[in-house]
C-alpha cells in the first residue's frame, strides 16, 4: 500500500545504472492494471443533502443508470443513512459501486445532532476495515472495502451563502472524508449570481478552515486540467434522467416553458466537469487519499486511544507486539486483582452470613427452651388439676358408698324392725 | 378570455366614478345612487394602509418578490449574515414603511420582514417572536380602540402573511407546518412556492397538489378566497375558480429588466432562455399580484379585522372575566382596562356574573348563620 507522496530516496547503497538494452520491466504497470482489472474496482460515494435536493437524480445521471430510489418524507425524526450497492460494467472494467444517501437530513426542527449520524457511519466503516487489518487470519484482497471514498455535499441554491447547517456539517467531516461540494438544482441561478455565489461559498469555507478535496496537481499529466477545475469549485450541477429532442439528438435535459436546460452542455451547468473529475480522472486518487490520509488518521487516533504508541516514554521505538504484550500483561494483572477482590468480598459475605445464621439459631434455641418450659408448667398445672379432680371423685365415691351403706342399713333396720316387730308380735303370743 | 384584460375591466368598474346614468327625468329620482362615488372620494382623500408580512428561510427570494410586487426597491441597504453568524441566530422583526401613490390613490405600505427565521441550526419555536409581534399589534389596537381619544388610531395589525415554501423538497417540511399552525388563527396566511424556475410544469403541478394535500392533512387554515356572488359574470366566476385551483402560487421574482421578444420586461436571463416574471405561462406572479393588490387587498383587511382580531379580542375578554370570577373579594368586578363604553354583550356578561356572585355570597352568609345557630 504505497502512500501517494512517496519520494524516491537516493539510497546510499544503490547507484543508478544505465541499461544497454530493453529489459522489459516497463510492462510492470500493465501487469498491475491487468491484475486490478481482473479483480474489479470498488468505489463508495456518500451523498449528503436535504430531502428532495436531487441526490438520487444526480447519481442516476452520473452513472447513466436507474438506481431504484424512492422518495423520502420530510418528517423523519432523525437523520438516517441508506446504503445500496450495485455492480456496474463498462467495456471490460467492473465496478462495485456503493451509494450512501442521507435520509431526512435538514428536515428536523433541531438540527444540532444531524451531523453525528453521518460521522458515526463513516467511523463505523473505518472501524470494520481496521478490525479486518488487525485480524490474525485476514483476507484484505477479498475484503469488500466499504470506506467512503468521496462525499458529495449538496448545497441548496439560495444564491446568498452557505446555510449554517452546511457549515457545521462540513467542518465535522473534512478530516474524515474527501468532501466535494456541489451546488444542486443550479438551473435556478443565473450566471452572474452563480459567480458571486461560488465566490461567497469558497470564501466562507476558507475563512472557517474547512478543507475540501482539492484535485491533485502533482501529476504532470493531469495537473493542468485539475488546476483549472479547482478554480471552478463548487460545481453547479443539474441532474436529469429524462431525454429531450434537441435538433436531431436525444439529450438529457429539463424542459421548461422558457427553454431547455441541457445537462451535458458546459455552458448550462458544470455536470460534465463533475463527471470528468469524479470518475474519469481522479477516482483512483480519491481512493488513495481515503486510504492514506483519512483512514490512517482514524487508525492513529483509535490506536492512541487504546493506549498504543510508537515510542515509549524513553523515546525508544516500541513495536506493536511489545505494546500488545504489555497491554495483555496489564490486562491479565488487572483481571487477577479483580478476581482476588471478588474472592475477598465473597469470603467476607460468607462469614457474615454464617454469623447471622448462628445468631438466628441461638434465638431459635432460646425460644424452644422457653416454649418447653411453658409446656412443662402447663403440664404440671394440669396434673394438679387432675389430682384434685380425682380426689374429688374419690371423695364423692366414698360419700356415695357411705350413703348407700346408710340406705342399706336403714333398710336393714327397718326390716329388722319389722322382724323385731314380728318377733315381738310373735313373742307375745 | 384573457384574464388580465378581465381584471382590468373589473378594476375600471370599481374605480371610475359612476356617472349619473340613472338620472331620470321623472320625479322619483332621489340621488343616492351617487353614494359609491362619495365613498370613493372620501377613501381617496383618507388614503389606505396595508401591512404585509413575509416569512420564510433566507435565500428564497422574499425581498425580490416584494420588490417585484410593488415595483420599488425596499431593500437597498440590506446586510446579509454569513453562515457562521447564522448558526445561533434568533428571529428578528424589521419593518419598512413606504408611501406610494398611483392615480391619486395613496397607499401606506408596511412590510414586516422576519430575518433569521429557520436559519439557525436549532429552530425550535422560531416562530415565537413572530406570534408575539402579531399579538402585540392586536393588543395595541385593542387598547387604542377602548381608549377615550380614538381619533388617531394607528392600525399596525398585520393584514397578510406571505409564507415562502422552498421548491427543492417534496412538499411541506416540519418547520413550515409548525409555523403555519402557530399563525393560521392570527393572520391570513398565503403560502407561496418560491423560486419556481427550478420546476418544470409537471413538477409544479405535482408539488402544488402535494402542498395542498398536506395543508389539508395538517388542518392548516390558509386564507380562502371569498366565494363570488351568484350574480357575477360567468367569466369572473371562471377566473375565480381558476385562481382557487392555482393555489399555492408558484412565483418567480426579479430585480432586473431584460430584453425579451423585443420588449423590456422584468425577468431572469439564463443561457437557455429568459424567464419572464409577468408571463402567465412561466409562473403565477401575475395571479398573485392581482389577487393580493388588485382584487382582494380590502378583503384581506376585512378578514383580519372581522375574524382574527375579533377572535383575539374575545379570547382576551374571556380570560379577563374568568380571572375576575375567581377573585371573590370585590363585590363589583373592576375591569383591568378602563372600559368606559363596554360592549352591550360584555356589560350583560359582567352583570350576570355580578348577580351570580351576589347570590353566592348571600347563600354563604345564610349557611354561616345557620351553623352559628346550631352551635348555640
Amino acid at each position: 500500500m504505497a502512500s501517494s507522496d512517496v519520494v524516491r530516496q537516493m539510497d546510499k547503497n544503490a547507484r543508478p545504472l544505465a541499461l544497454s538494452g530493453h529489459v522489459g520491466f516497463d510492462s510492470l504497470p500493465d501487469q498491475l492494471v491487468n491484475k486490478s482489472t481482473s479483480q474489479g474496482f470498488c468505489f463508495n460515494i456518500l451523498c449528503i443533502g436535504e430531502t428532495g435536493i436531487g441526490k438520487s437524480t444526480l447519481m442516476d445521471t452520473l452513472f447513466n443508470t436507474n438506481f431504484e430510489n424512492f422518495e423520502s418524507s420530510h418528517f423523519e425524526p432523525k437523520v438516517k443513512l441508506r446504503a445500496q450497492t450495485y455492480d456496474l460494467q463498462e467495456s471490460n472494467v467492473r465496478l462495485k459501486l456503493t451509494v450512501v444517501n442521507t435520509v431526512g437530513f435538514g428536515d428536523q426542527m433541531n438540527k444540532q445532532e444531524s451531523y453525528q449520524h453521518i460521522v458515526d457511519y463513516i467511523d463505523t466503516q473505518f472501524e470494520s476495515y481496521l478490525q479486518e487489518e488487525l485480524k490474525i487470519k485476514r483476507s484484505l484482497h477479498n475484503y469488500h472495502d466499504s470506506r467512503i471514498h468521496a462525499c458529495l455535499y449538496f448545497i441548496a441554491p439560495s444564491g446568498h451563502s452557505l446555510k449554517s447547517l452546511d457549515l457545521v456539517t462540513m467542518k465535522k467531516l473534512d478530516s474524515k472524508v474527501n468532501i466535494i461540494p456541489v451546488i444542486a438544482k443550479a438551473d435556478t441561478i443565473s450566471k452572474s449570481e452563480l459567480h458571486k455565489f461560488k465566490i461567497k461559498i469558497m470564501s466562507e469555507l476558507v475563512s472557517n478552515g474547512v478543507q475540501i478535496y482539492q484535485f491533485p496537481i502533482d501529476d504532470e499529466s493531469v495537473a493542468k486540467i485539475n488546476t483549472a477545475m479547482n478554480g471552478h469549485l463548487p460545481f453547479a450541477v443539474v441532474g436529469s434522467t429524462e431525454e429531450v429532442n434537441i435538433g436531431t439528438k436525444m439529450v438529457k435535459a429539463r424542459q421548461y416553458p422558457w427553454g431547455v436546460v441541457q445537462v451535458e452542455n458546459e455552458s448550462h451547468c458544470d455536470f460534465v466537469k463533475l463527471r470528468e473529475m469524479l470518475i474519469c480522472v481522479n477516482m483512483e486518487d480519491l481512493r488513495e487519499q481515503t486510504h492514506s490520509r483519512h483512514y490512517e488518521l482514524y487508525r492513529r487516533c483509535k490506536l492512541e486511544e487504546m493506549g498504543f504508541r510508537d515510542t515509549d516514554p524513553e523515546s525508544k521505538p516500541v513495536s506493536l507486539q511489545q505494546t500488545y504484550e504489555e497491554k495483555r500483561q496489564e490486562f491479565l494483572g488487572e483481571l487477577q486483582r479483580r478476581e482476588e477482590e471478588m474472592r475477598q468480598t465473597f469470603v467476607q459475605r460468607v462469614k457474615e452470613k454464617e454469623s447471622e445464621l448462628k445468631d438466628a439459631e441461638r434465638e431459635l434455641q432460646g425460644k424452644f427452651e422457653q416454649l418447653k418450659r411453658m409446656h412443662a408448667e402447663e403440664k404440671s398445672k394440669l396434673e394438679e388439676k387432675r389430682r384434685s379432680l380425682e380426689e374429688d371423685m374419690s371423695v364423692f365415691s366414698k360419700r356415695r358408698a357411705a350413703s348407700e351403706l346408710l340406705q342399706a342399713q336403714t333398710f336393714n333396720t327397718s326390716s329388722n324392725n319389722k322382724k323385731d316387730k314380728d318377733r315381738k308380735n310373735s313373742g307375745f303370743m | 378570455m384573457d384574464t388580465m384584460m378581465l381584471q382590468e375591466k373589473l378594476v375600471e368598474k370599481l374605480l371610475c366614478p359612476r356617472t349619473r346614468t340613472t338620472r331620470q327625468k321623472d320625479k322619483q329620482y332621489v340621488g343616492f345612487a351617487t353614494l359609491p362615488n362619495q365613498v370613493h372620494r372620501k377613501s381617496v382623500k383618507k388614503g389606505f394602509d396595508f401591512t404585509l408580512m413575509v416569512a420564510g428561510e433566507s435565500g428564497l427570494g422574499k425581498s425580490t418578490i416584494v420588490n417585484s410586487l410593488f415595483l420599488t426597491d425596499l431593500y437597498k441597504d440590506r446586510k446579509l449574515l454569513n453562515a457562521e453568524e447564522r448558526i445561533n441566530q434568533t428571529v428578528e422583526i424589521t419593518k419598512h414603511t413606504v408611501d406610494i401613490e398611483e392615480k391619486g390613490v395613496k397607499l401606506k405600505l408596511t412590510i414586516v420582514d422576519t430575518p433569521g427565521f429557520g436559519d439557525a441550526v436549532n429552530n425550535n419555536e422560531c416562530w415565537k417572536p413572530i406570534t408575539d409581534y402579531i399579538d402585540q399589534q392586536f393588543e395595541q389596537y385593542f387598547r387604542d380602540e377602548s381608549g377615550l381619544n380614538r381619533k388617531n388610531i394607528l392600525d399596525n395589525r398585520v393584514h397578510c402573511c406571505l409564507y415562502f415554501i422552498p421548491p427543492f423538497g417534496h412538499g411541506l417540511r416540519p418547520v413550515d407546518v409548525e409555523f403555519m399552525k402557530a399563525l393560521h388563527e392570527k393572520v391570513n396566511i398565503i403560502p407561496l412556492i418560491s423560486k419556481a424556475d427550478c420546476l418544470t410544469p409537471s413538477e409544479v403541478k405535482k408539488l402544488k397538489g402535494r402542498v395542498r394535500d398536506e395543508i389539508e392533512h395538517f388542518g392548516i387554515k390558509v386564507y380562502q378566497f371569498p366565494e363570488c356572488d351568484s350574480d357575477e359574470e360567468e367569466e369572473f366566476k371562471q377566473m375565480d375558480k381558476e385562481l382557487k385551483e392555482c393555489t399555492p402560487f408558484a412565483v418567480i421574482g426579479s430585480n432586473t429588466v431584460v430584453e425579451a421578444r423585443g420588449q423590456r420586461v422584468r425577468g431572469r436571463l439564463y443561457p437557455w432562455g429568459i424567464v419572464e416574471v409577468e408571463n402567465q405561462s412561466h409562473c403565477d406572479f401575475v395571479k398573485l399580484r392581482n389577487m393580493l393588490i388588485r382584487s382582494h387587498m380590502h378583503d384581506l383587511k376585512d378578514v383580519t379585522c372581522d375574524v382574527h382580531y375579533e377572535n383575539y379580542r374575545a379570547n382576551c375578554i374571556q380570560e379577563m372575566t374568568s380571572k375576575l370570577a375567581q377573585d371573590n373579594r370585590t363585590d363589583s368586578p373592576l375591569p383591568i382596562l378602563p372600559l368606559p363604553t363596554p360592549d352591550v354583550e360584555t356589560e350583560k356578561l359582567i352583570k350576570m356574573k355580578d348577580e351570580e356572585l351576589k347570590k353566592m355570597q348571600e347563600m354563604l352568609e345564610k349557611m354561616q348563620q345557620q351553623m352559628h345557630e346550631k352551635d348555640q
